[in-house]
């Protein structure tokens, strides 16, 4: 049996209904609450502010500093609350993609603090939080180069398709789940993200990347409009 | 020490023409050396150098219980330590983010190409398997870390002898060794890493060029002949700020297709 048809019966390029706001934590410089049918991210930022200890500040330039964490009832089986060596990757990776859009050359000296929550997790988290963080960040009024959007693109057996479920994820038969998280700028089009996790072919890669880019110009329209309709604070 | 702009500076303009400090082209490895018998109370182990980089890996293997779901399962688990005395930029404490990012690297690409069969590490299904305990250490960090730590973790793997083991008692015999080896395949993941340092993409960065690269973007891969490009990709991460253009990525997935044959043959002829 080879996968064909979706389980939700989804379209192999179709994305899950997605809703993005912004302004939902009223203390904040920036937040917004990004979501891939089930899958809900929450984005806050702080700053920028002085950064403390003040030897890890940088004379020329604000850093950004991520910290993605999902809540512990997110998941079906309860996740340990605090950072895991996986919570530190995605960190990490989500901190890179988003510094190829940050500018904080105007801001030596400081730090903005970004902090993805995972309230409810169905696969695609660490896209979701990279989509309310550019939001969150946006919404800041932090200086961007331009927007950037993220999704999970994946194979399943043989079938590309966009926007993972957690049962395709976790598809075991014929050539199993093959799972690419890839981002890209919203106008120059270049990768910012991509990680893997599977088995796949070059060629098939180079498919994906496509899939993924399409997928994006779909998520930044949705991101756009979402910072369009930005209550006032 | 760090890394003089000035130093940067001319590697930039070097590259530019193709060439890089050490004569190599941007795609040529350094020679590779695998070496064996780190440590003769390991399962398994292995020294890789590559140029001036040393790396070390070592296999122990305990009893263990399987994960909930994959009751019938041996276990893997992959931990690495870049070791201070490795490199003045490496500090003692809790693990970095980039020691673990490395083992997480290699550890995906050694579950997901199929390498280990750990249907085979099963003693009592949801009860009792075997976990292979697979540990990293670097000895000398002359750059591209990633790549010498995934091939000393495949060739500690391919050689580690199962210790014995009595079933009734539960207990393993360390030190004992016998003469079965893990259940390995012939699907040997390798990871290489590509660098961007401006608009030139490069492999095998020294440290001087890995403090110059601007992004990186490391592969696995995988031969399997049912396909039409004769290997699959089974792990890859972006790392670092600077972004890849989609035709860049297109290039280095070509690429790292022609490397890995290579890379390959290498390490064949030298892991018997």
């Amino acid at each position: 049996m080879t996968y064909t048809k979706r389980y939700d019966g989804r379209k192999h390029d179709e994305m899950r209904q997605m809703e993005a706001k912004i302004n939902v934590v009223k203390n904040a410089d920036g937040s917004a609450m990004f979501k891939f049918g089930d899958t809900i991210a929450l984005a806050v930022v702080y700053g920028p502010k002085i950064l403390h200890p003040q030897h890890m500040q940088n004379p020329r330039k604000g850093i950004l500093r991520v910290n993605y964490d999902m809540l512990s009832f997110s998941v079906p089986e309860r996740k340990k609350p605090g950072p895991s060596r996986r919570s530190q990757e995605v960190s990490k990776v989500t901190e890179w993609a988003l510094n190829s859009v940050v500018d904080l050359e105007s801001y030596p000296n400081t730090v903005v603090d970004v902090h993805i929550m995972i309230l409810q997790a169905n696969a695609g988290t660490r896209c979701a939080g990279i989509n309310a963080a550019a939001l969150a960040l946006a919404s800041a009024g932090i200086p961007m180069k331009e927007m950037i959007s993220a999704v999970a693109v994946g194979k399943i057996d043989e079938t590309l398709i966009v926007d993972l479920i957690k049962e395709e994820e976790d598809y075991e038969d014929g050539e199993g789940a093959t799972d690419i998280p890839i981002a890209f700028l919203a106008k120059s089009g270049e990768v910012a993200l991509f990680q893997l996790d599977g088995r796949i072919t070059p060629a098939e890669l180079k498919e994906v990347v496509k899939i993924g880019r399409k997928a994006c110009k779909e998520i930044y329209e949705v991101q756009k409009k979402a910072l369009k309709h930005m209550e006032e604070k | 020490m760090e890394i003089s702009n000035v130093t940067k500076k001319r590697i930039k303009e070097y590259l530019a023409e193709d060439k890089r400090f050490d004569g190599r082209k941007p795609f040529d490895f350094r020679d590779i050396k695998i070496e064996f018998g780190v440590s003769k109370n390991a399962e398994g182990s292995a020294k890789v150098t590559m140029g001036n980089t040393v790396v070390v890996a070592g296999v122990k293997i305990e009893t263990a219980e399987p994960y909930t779901d994959h009751e019938e399962e041996g276990t893997l688990i992959t931990t690495a330590e870049l070791l201070p005395l490795s490199s003045p930029r490496f500090e003692s404490g809790p693990p970095s983010i980039e020691s673990i990012e490395l083992a997480r690297i290699i550890d995906r690409g050694i579950r997901e190409s199929g390498f280990i069969d750990f249907h085979k590490l099963c003693i009592k299904k949801g009860e009792k398997v075997f976990g292979i305990l697979l540990d990293i250490f670097s000895l000398n960090d002359d750059g591209n870390l990633l790549d010498a730590a995934g091939i000393a973790a495949i060739s500690a793997l391919k050689v580690a002898k199962m210790p014995k083991y009595d079933e009734k008692e539960d207990v393993i015999s360390y030190g004992e060794f016998t003469s079965k080896g893990l259940p390995i395949t012939e699907k040997t993941p390798l990871a290489m890493t590509f660098h961007k340092i401006g608009n030139k993409i490069i492999i095998d960065p020294t440290r001087e060029e890995e403090e110059t690269s601007e992004a990186r973007i490391t592969l696995a891969l995988f031969k399997n002949k049912d396909k039409k490009d004769g290997v699959m990709i089974t792990a890859s991460q972006k790392g670092n700020d600077a972004t890849f253009k989609i035709e860049e990525l297109e290039e280095i997935f070509e690429k790292a297709k022609e490397k890995f044959k290579e890379l390959n043959e290498t390490i064949e002829e030298q892991v018997k």
